[in-house]
């Protein structure tokens, strides 16, 4: 028994895991350990094994995923920055049997987007959302976003975002609750929020976008969102692996995972 | 052949989009080109063509929704005014970089800023010469009458996927407003997947297996590759002005002195030219309809034919007055003559203006 | 015993060294090179390979999609 070698494991028929056959040969250009490449894998993943590789089309943002269509083997357009919800809505309206999905970051979706996110959400598309916060502006290296926590410190918050001066006078503003926010609009059915930083949180990961784009494929009405709290090691200035760890510290005490809002009936917790 | 109706420009455009068999209108409500989102929503094309309308949440939203579903094969449409035109060159700007093929009209009121919702030609150097930002031009034609607002829709759409580039309809106040006879053309079917596979394989419409994925976008980090698309761009550009050019001449036959003017100021110079000639002068008129390309030929045309000056007749302070001047290159005289604020000039101060500007004595 | 057998192939020269695989695996299996590939990163191989059961951790977590896995049962 103990004879067995690696030759006799490492064989096509014993081959459990393997990167999806909807990923081109591109190399990621994300920084190592940086949660996109974890998120365009596993979307990557749901597209195959839902079948709807011909009838998808992808919405790429601004921001470090700029150039997500270039690592999808499925059809892809860029939006200019914040507009991926106007994109999606308006691929969506005149190809309504199409599966569309935007990808986007906390800057494109919750500040320079926000209108389009919100009235996407509010009118309902039968769209699906994919937003990875991690806090910062990770492509024009490492500004405050609308998502970056209190005294968290970034490029333009250097000693870190301060909400408010001591006499209350308005300074930053605080952290934007806007998955939250989009669950309280009619408009959406299905709001999550998940990470990929271990393998059991990939897994849930993975499974709440099936959902989202299953939905969409059912045609059942109503935006899905997918929040994915996520790393940026380079820009929080760490290792991939005590991003991680800052992370599950620090981001999701703010930023708790689980369903928000299913079947368009808010979770209570 | 074709139905006759008394319509307002601004419908006439709308009506004309169901008629071509057009996809879809994304807009946003601004004055004075309301009539065109209110008409849409009362026909509920939907129901005669499959064509959607949708009320964006802005005009930033409308133009994006454009940018996508232009991309993905549709014919589709919006519609604005001068500070929402503003507001859209976002999304026109990567419309020409990322080379996708729509139309929208600009019903052109006077600025700058909010202006007034009174008509103005203002806008010329926005729509002629960028807008945004980045090397491109866009196709711009410039309706005159009520027919034209109709009429235009369609051409636009045919050059807009003939060049996959955007056509602006710039229009202004007057002409969206006013209501004219038109005649409408027959209703024509949309194009459906099938054709529309077929006719645009460049389009993001689910990519078939065992194909290349397509991608639609302006972005490209690569300088190299960069250049190369900004030189096939300029080359479409030069193409277009080459064989698209379009303008009307009246009166030029004989004339001495030529107004060159669009949209509502040809309207007005139509009359100056029969006052001037009541009183001798042989006055001509040159209408460009296309404003980009501008019809630069023929004005060369014109002095080559013993033409001895030029008067720039425009709602504005002076802006196509810049390509006149470039067109006659010194060898003719050339003057603008406008008024803003949203007077429109009468004939007879037009004619005042030739014969101070132009003629002289 | 471990009624499975697993082995992971690193496609190496992809391998960005980050590490989080390491982290994900529970039964210690992974480390980094001292070598490093092409573009300067110690890429992650199999240090222990007979402690591995195949269970996929590292490769769902690794952000670039470089890990095979196969499992064998015994």
């Amino acid at each position: 028994m103990s004879e067995i070698t690696l030759q006799d494991i490492i064989q096509p028929e014993n081959l459990v895991y393997e990167k999806s056959k909807l990923l081109t040969d591109k190399r990621f250009h994300y920084c190592p350990g940086c949660g996109h490449g974890t998120v365009h894998r596993i979307i990557a993943e749901v597209i195959e094994e839902l079948g709807i590789d011909e009838e998808t089309i992808g919405i790429a943002p601004v921001g470090c995923a700029v150039m997500a269509y270039d690592y999808f083997d499925v059809d892809f357009q860029e939006a200019a920055h914040g507009r991926a919800p106007a994109l999606a809505t308006g691929i969506k309206r005149v190809w309504p049997n199409k599966v569309v999905f935007t990808y986007q970051g906390d800057g494109d979706l919750a500040a320079i987007g926000t209108a389009e996110t919100i009235h996407a959400c509010n009118r309902g598309e039968n769209i699906t959302m994919i937003f990875v916060n991690n806090g910062i502006y990770g492509m024009t290296g490492g500004q405050m976003a609308p998502t970056t926590l209190e005294g968290m410190k970034t490029a333009t918050t250097p000693y870190g975002r301060k909400p408010q001066w001591e006499d209350g006078t308005p300074n930053n503003g605080f952290p934007l609750q806007i998955t939250k926010l989009v669950a309280q609009l009619p408009g959406t059915r299905f709001v999550t929020r998940q990470a990929v930083y271990d393998a059991a949180k990939v897994r849930n990961c993975k499974k709440a976008i099936k959902k989202a784009f299953q939905n969409q494929m059912e045609n059942k009405n109503g935006v899905n969102f997918v929040e994915i709290v996520s790393n940026c090691n380079s820009n929080w200035k760490m290792s991939a692996v005590d991003a991680n760890k800052w992370l599950q510290e620090n981001m999701l005490p703010v930023y708790p995972l689980g369903d928000i809002k299913d079947n368009f009936e808010l979770i209570n917790k | 052949m074709g139905e006759l109706k008394l319509m307002k420009g601004n419908e006439a455009l709308a009506e004309a989009a169901i008629r071509y068999g057009a996809d879809a209108y994304f807009g946003y409500p601004i004055t004075p080109q309301s009539e065109v989102i209110e008409y849409l929503s009362e026909q509920n094309p939907y129901e005669r063509t499959g064509m959607v309308v949708l009320q964006a949440e802005s005009e930033v939203a409308a133009i994006n929704m454009i940018y996508a579903a232009g991309a993905a094969g549709k014919r589709v449409m919006t519609s604005s005014s001068s500070p929402g035109i503003s507001l859209k060159q976002e999304g026109i700007t990567y419309i020409a970089g990322a080379e996708i093929p729509c139309v929208y009209a600009d019903v052109v009121r006077g600025g700058p800023g909010l202006g007034t919702i009174q008509p103005s030609q203002a806008d010329y150097f926005q729509a002629c010469k960028g807008g945004g930002h980045g090397d491109y031009h866009q196709i711009v034609l410039a309706p005159a009458s009520v027919q034209e607002m109709a009429d235009f829709v369609a051409l636009g759409f045919d050059l807009a996927f003939q060049y996959r580039i955007a056509t602006c309809i710039l229009s202004d106040g007057a002409i969206g407003q006013m209501m004219e006879k038109v005649v409408l053309p027959d209703q024509k079917p949309r194009m459906t997947e099938e054709e529309i596979k077929a006719k645009y394989p460049w389009a993001t419409t689910g990519r078939k297996r065992g194909t290349p994925h397509r991608i639609i976008t302006s972005l490209d980090l690569d300088s190299n590759r960069m250049e190369q698309h900004n030189r096939h761009l300029q080359e479409k550009y030069k193409e277009i002005a080459e064989k698209e050019t379009r303008f009307e001449e009246i009166q030029c036959d004989d004339a001495e002195y030529v107004i060159v003017a669009y949209g509502s100021s040809a309207r007005i110079a139509q009359k100056t030219i029969q006052l001037g000639r009541a009183e001798g002068m042989k006055i001509g008129l040159l209408r460009p309809i296309t404003l980009w390309p501008f019809p630069t030929k023929a004005i060369e045309a014109l002095i080559a034919k013993g033409v001895k000056g030029f008067l720039s007749l425009e709602l504005s302070c002076g802006q196509m007055i810049e390509d006149v001047k470039l067109a006659c290159n010194g060898r003719a005289k050339a003057e603008h003559f406008g008024r803003v604020g949203g007077i429109i000039h009468t004939p007879e101060e037009v004619l005042e203006a030739m014969k101070k500007q132009i003629i002289g004595e | 015993m471990a009624k499975f057998r697993g082995a992971i192939v690193v496609d190496t020269d992809r391998c960005k060294g980050c590490g989080v695989c390491i982290t994900a695996c529970p039964l210690g299996v992974i480390e980094l090179a001292k070598e490093v590939n092409s573009k300067g990163y110690n890429y992650s191989f199999m240090a222990n390979p007979e402690k591995c059961i195949g269970c996929a951790s590292c490769a769902v977590t690794c952000p670039d999609g470089v890990i095979k896995v196969y499992k064998k049962a015994l």
